[in-house]
């Protein structure tokens, strides 16, 4: 093995090592394989979604957010949101959506790549899924800004309802309509696949650190000795 | 290392197999939205305690109205808090309204009336579009744009209403309407080709195999001409067996045909059902062949059709009529196939029997074993029973046969029972509880009256037994029951359809409305009560039926954007958002048009005087209740589009000016907004400004 490729994948385990203390090194790769599930299942719940409530529409109006696909009652509100001058929905976070799957599809190889690489670098690889929830909110709330700050100033009702951001999480106003946004299951289950990944990756660390090091330290010596 | 590689092929397979799952599935999974819940809060409500306070306050309300204990109670059975919705719904005929209401029992709402044979302009029918509907029923080449609407049939699947068609007859011009219950829309009309007026149109087979369509006044058939002196030679009743199809939800002329009859003026029908399925009966009077003639002294028809005891009850086998059609025993009149009564009468499909003279309602119990038929001047309603009609049938236990030839049962062979109700028995129908209801026009009552056979052991009377009457206000006509003409009626309520209002409503000039009351029939023996009058001041309605309102399922939008009602169909002409446009060819110009709240696009288009114009309008809405209007001011145009509906109109620029068209249904706080302009250029120059006005 050559010292960039040591760097990189880190140390292989010995046979001996594995009978004596298979569980150590089965564990890290099991939790990070239940955080892949959780976050492939995610996608198929939606993640996010928003109710508007007034007094016209009793059941409210929904919309509702998958990482890759809006649904619910998009063209009402795009029908309402015209009247403020605010652009249809679907062409809110259009290159998020089009690679929404790609990127969860990737993040899933991180993380199965994560545990075959038994360096620090394992870390950066489980990054991203670790961040996706974060990420996700921080994304929307961007798009909510972008959109409720960006007005056609010649709709109709631009005159009364002036440039606004409506809050990712909990509860706004905008003319009758209270809306009231929350977090849905695919969220949570990419948040439970983020904690999984944690915890993983430091059951990673504490299996593969020692390793690493005493490898590091035998290769050094061996060098020395050469 | 041998023994990471089964956990790492493990979970590579996974990888695989999962994640091609899911780049293929997540659409449909999205699509599919299960998270939308119902999210209106349903108020809890707590058990009613009835304090004393609260009890003093009532009272001072009861005294202060002048109501008393009962009609607190009434009050309470038919009081709907907003947003309740109501257990039956109600089609009745709307009378020369020309129309069908829909009414919510037992708040006794109008909820809508129905289009049918008049144009309606709320409905956008007849102003534009729906004309190619009201043209089916056209008299040759005359519009008739009325109807006399008497008896509306929900389709039935073995017997019991199953909430997808509504039939309706025209008794003035014999014709007959389908309406879809998804969109509530009338669909079809056919014109009957025999005969000019109906009366015992509509009423189904228990599977909606057919839909029949009784005449009324005996004419020579198809439209000839015959002088009245050769009455018994020429003029012929008839009744018509409509296909239909179920599939395409339309009546097949194609595979449906006609009876000859008697001259006689037949009058109400009824399918047989269970036992005697297969079967229709049919009223008439003035068997006595009237013929007129005031300037000849003769005897009127008032006086000449109440000569005769008797008239004849119609036994139509109309399953062995099918056969006999089907092997060509059919000839055609007026491009129609009509068996003749002589053949009818050798193939054993027509019979009589004598009835109670000017005989209504002929009503068939659930069990479909017994045959009730109320006879006007007869004190009596007459009840037969199917087992002794087919074995009278079988037997040829025939006492005579009419002036026509036509075989007459043996009235004392096929009658089961007489039992006497009171002055003018009009229309019976039935209950869960053994129970017959049959309306007294001349008593002004209801009589509430005990069944035999099976259904003696349902009631704690006597059979064949008057109960009670209820009197209501005033002059009943047809009542309807909770299903009351199906194989299992719900019982509960009733609605006697009265005819007179008199003294009950404000007056509304010297044209009162009807009076719709709704009876409580919930409690067995003699508690009958009435507990809610409704005026109907649209039209004067005949027959009804009740049907559960959980067996309804009507849209609340239509399926898809550009639908086209009349096909139940997406329109290939439907006009998606970003594709108006104006197409000009020749003296043809087509505009592609959308409605969404609050805007027509195009807003503006122009013509040439004389342009002849096809516009298909596409409403883009697809949210309840956001219908909008479409109206073209002198050029006498108004569309109802509804959300999602797709509409096609045609028409002249006859007129130069501009035309401001606009949404005529307030759709949203900008609707007056929702305009444009029609302008349409003088074929020669014409003054634009006069002289005068100018400054």
């Amino acid at each position: 093995m050559t010292s960039v490729m040591f760097s990189l994948f880190g140390p292989r385990v010995s046979n001996d090592e594995l009978l004596t203390r298979g569980a150590r090194y089965a564990l890290p790769t099991v939790v990070l394989t239940a955080a892949r599930i959780l976050l492939i299942v995610s996608v198929f719940f939606p993640y996010w979604s928003m109710v508007l409530e007034a007094p016209q529409y009793p059941d409210g109006l929904g919309v509702i957010a998958y990482v890759n696909t809006l649904s619910g009652d998009v063209a009402e509100v795009n029908g309402l949101n015209h009247y403020i001058g605010m652009r249809p929905l679907e062409e809110a976070a259009n290159f998020e959506r089009a690679t929404a799957v790609w990127m969860v599809l990737a993040m899933f190889l991180l993380i199965e790549l994560a545990a075959i690489v038994h360096s620090r670098w394992a870390l950066l690889l489980v990054l991203p899924a670790m961040l996706f929830p974060l990420g996700f909110l921080a994304d929307l709330q961007f798009w909510l800004y972008h959109f409720g700050q960006n007005l056609d100033p010649s709709a109709p009702l631009s005159s009364s309802v002036k440039p606004f951001t409506s809050p990712a999480l909990g509860v706004g106003e905008i003319g009758q309509f209270k809306t009231v946004a929350r977090v849905e299951t695919g969220w949570w289950l990419a948040c439970a696949s983020s904690l999984l990944v944690i915890a993983g990756i430091f059951l990673h660390r504490r299996a593969y650190k020692p390793l690493f090091e005493t490898a590091a330290r035998e290769r050094e010596a061996m060098r020395a000795a050469a | 290392m041998r023994h990471r590689v089964p956990i790492f092929t493990l979970s590579f397979a996974m990888t695989l197999g999962v994640g091609a799952s899911f780049v293929f599935d997540v659409p449909a999974a999205a699509a599919q939205d299960t998270t939308k819940k119902k999210r209106r809060k349903e108020a809890e409500i707590a058990a009613v305690e009835i304090t004393p306070a609260v009890a003093a306050d009532l009272q001072k309300v009861a005294t202060e109205r002048g109501l008393r204990v009962e009609d607190l109670t009434a009050a309470l059975k038919t009081y709907l808090p907003s947003g309740k919705l109501d257990d039956y719904i109600i089609f009745s005929s709307g009378g020369h309204s020309g129309q069908v209401f829909m009414i919510g029992v037992p708040s006794m709402r109008l909820l809508r009336s129905i289009a049918v044979f008049t144009p309606e302009p709320w409905q956008g029918y007849g102003y534009g579009a729906g004309q190619e509907v009201l043209e089916q029923g056209n008299f040759g080449e005359s519009e008739v744009l009325w109807g006399d609407t008497h008896h509306p049939a929900l389709s039935e699947t073995g017997g019991e209403y199953d909430g997808q068609f509504l039939f309706i007859g025209d008794k003035a011009n014999a014709r007959l309407a389908v309406i879809d219950l998804r969109d509530m829309e009338t669909k079809q009309i056919v014109k009957n080709p025999l005969t000019v007026s109906d009366h015992g149109a509509s009423f189904v087979t228990p599977d909606t195999d057919y839909i029949v369509e009784g005449g009324q006044y005996s004419t020579p058939l198809g439209f000839a001409y015959s002088t009245v002196e050769d009455y018994e030679a020429n003029y012929r009743g008839m009744v018509t067996l409509w296909k239909f199809d179920r599939k395409t939800g339309r009546i097949d002329p194609s595979k449906s045909f006609a009876l000859e009859l008697p001259p006689y003026f037949q009058d109400l029908a009824d399918a047989g059902k269970k036992v005697s399925d297969g079967l229709i009966f049919l009223n008439s009077f003035c068997v006595e062949s009237v013929t007129p003639g005031f300037d000849i002294g003769a005897v009127n028809f008032e006086a000449g059709c109440s000569q005769r005891d008797t008239d004849y009850l119609h036994i139509i086998d109309w399953k062995k009529a099918a056969q006999v059609f089907a092997a060509g025993g059919c000839e055609m009149v007026n491009g129609f196939p009509v068996m003749k009564m002589k053949k009818a009468a050798e193939e054993g499909v027509l019979c009589l029997a004598p009835e109670p003279k000017s005989p209504h309602g002929v009503d068939v119990t659930p069990n479909g074993e017994f045959i009730v038929v109320a006879g006007k001047l007869d004190p009596h309603v007459t009840v037969y029973s199917n087992t002794k009609i087919r074995d009278a049938i079988a037997k040829k236990k025939f006492s005579s046969s009419d002036a026509y030839g036509i075989p007459v049962l043996d009235f004392d062979a096929v009658m089961e029972v007489q039992v006497e109700l009171g002055l003018g028995p009009l229309h019976t129908q039935y209950d869960n509880q053994g129970y017959a209801y049959t309306s007294l026009f001349l008593d002004s009552a209801v009589a509430r009256w005990t069944l035999g056979g099976e259904y003696a052991s349902k009631h704690p009377e006597e059979p064949w037994k008057l109960v009670t009457k209820t009197p209501v206000q005033y002059n009943i006509g047809h009542l309807v029951a909770a299903e009351g003409d199906t194989v299992s009626p719900d019982g509960g309520y009733l609605v006697a359809m009265n005819k007179w209002s008199l003294d009950r409503f404000f007056p509304t000039g010297p044209l009162l409305p009807q009076n719709f009351q709704l009876v409580d029939i919930a409690k067995s023996g003699t508690t009958m009560p009435v507990l809610y009058d409704m005026p109907i001041g649209v039209g004067e309605p005949h027959y009804a039926q009740m049907i559960k309102a959980d067996k309804l399922h009507p849209w609340t939008v239509y399926p898809a954007v550009g639908w086209n009602p009349q096909t139940q169909s997406p329109d290939p002409n439907a006009v998606k958002l970003g594709e108006e446009k104006v197409v000009r060819d020749g003296h043809n110009v087509t505009v592609y048009m959308t409605a969404v709240r609050s805007h027509f696009a195009p807003d503006r288009f122009e013509l040439n005087e004389g342009d002849s114009v096809t516009m298909h309008i596409t409403s883009q809405e697809q949210s309840l209740d956001a219908t909008h209007g479409f109206c073209i001011g002198g050029y006498n145009i108004n569309l109802s589009l509804e959300p999602g509906e797709s509409a096609t109109l045609h028409f002249k620029a006859d007129k130069s000016g501009v035309y401001p068209f606009y949404c005529t249904e307030f759709c949203s706080a900008l609707h007056l907004e929702m305009l444009g302009y029609m302008v349409v250029k003088p074929s020669e120059p014409a003054v634009k400004v006069t002289e005068a006005s100018k400054p």
